[in-house]
């Protein structure tokens, strides 16, 4: 509740280029409690809870990687050129 | 199947019986995780790609609704909550107050939503033929606010100064939209169904202290969906509302 009106106002707020990592980590925060307190987490066997971490941890697998990959590769600052892509 | 009473016959105790569905049902929210996680992936690429196009369509969505739907969701995750709660303490009159309450903030989710889904149909916003980011400021509507109108018709002709292909790339931004916003619904859809089978089972008192593992399972999944909406909330309204 709390969390979604930080969200808000942080919104508005400029931040320059940290205004998503903020609106991200206010996300985390919300989806961690949930995770703990309403999908009780915190009180679950120590198997669930690696089968939770595990599932973070594919993520940041996935998420790492493939934007690694689209962060190194040369693409001249955009995915392709419109032309190519859109009015083929 | 041998079966006493809830117990089946390969579990010793109601406790294991109860730890192993739990771990189940967490393993599918694995797969879900990674499901989703793709479509936010793909979100995130293409928003660094067309940070302009994708600005623009964030700023088109009415945040008030979707603030208002944030606030509504988390609350239906507190009711379920507490339904899991009533459950174990075998409170089974509160358990189908909260079960119902619950299903009551997931319907006015999505009836929002629908509301949502129309005004970008009648805007022209959704992808396809008549996708035109500019028909919405030059074709107001009944309701709108000049002052927000005008200001939507400057930030879209200085977007397709900067950005020629804005229509094209729009599009990308409202398939996105539509289809990780759509995504979401079909899951509260669901949601709604196991819902009213619970409701159903908590009306014949069906769920006591010792065996409450069906309304505690679609508990995790109404959580997780929640936490999908958690994500979608700041990705696709907030992105660029300072300016």
């Amino acid at each position: 509740m709390l969390g979604t009106a930080i969200t808000i106002w942080a919104a508005f707020q400029n931040f320059g280029k940290f205004n998503i990592v903020i609106a991200l980590a206010i996300a985390t925060i919300k989806a961690t409690l949930v995770v703990l307190y309403f999908m009780h987490a915190r009180y679950s066997p120590k198997r669930t809870q690696l089968v939770i971490v595990c599932s973070v941890f594919w993520l940041a697998i996935m998420l790492a990687l493939t934007l690694a990959d689209y962060d190194t590769r040369p693409h001249e600052g955009r995915l392709a050129s419109a032309n190519t892509c859109y009015h083929a | 199947m041998h079966r006493t009473g809830d117990l089946y016959g390969h579990f010793q105790t109601l406790e294991q019986q109860k730890e192993t569905a739990t771990l189940g049902m967490w393993i599918f929210l694995v797969t879900e995780v990674l499901f989703f996680g793709g479509l936010f992936l793909t979100y995130t690429i293409n928003r660094s790609a067309f940070s302009t196009a994708f600005g623009i369509g964030s700023n088109t969505l009415d945040i008030t609704l979707g603030a208002g739907n944030t606030v509504v969701l988390i609350m239906s995750s507190l009711t379920m909550a507490m339904a899991v709660w009533s459950a174990q303490v075998g409170k089974k009159k509160l358990v189908s107050i909260f079960l119902i309450a619950t299903l009551g903030l997931g319907t006015v989710f999505l009836g929002v939503k629908a509301i949502e889904y129309k005004q970008k149909f009648d805007h022209h916003l959704v992808p396809g033929r008549s996708f035109d980011m500019k028909y919405h400021p030059t074709h107001p509507m009944p309701g709108d606010d000049p002052k927000e109108l005008a200001l939507e018709k400057k930030e879209v002709e200085e977007a397709f100064a900067h950005d020629p292909d804005i229509n094209a790339h729009g599009q990308l931004y409202f398939s996105l939209y539509f289809g990780m916003t759509g995504l979401h619904a079909l899951h509260m859809i669901v949601g709604a169904g196991l819902l009213l089978w619970l409701i159903k089972g908590s009306f014949a008192g069906r769920f006591t202290p010792q065996y409450n593992t069906p309304v505690e399972i679609v508990g995790l999944y109404w959580h997780f969906v929640d936490i999908v909406w958690i994500y979608l909330f700041p990705l696709l309204y907030l992105i660029d509302r300072h300016r």
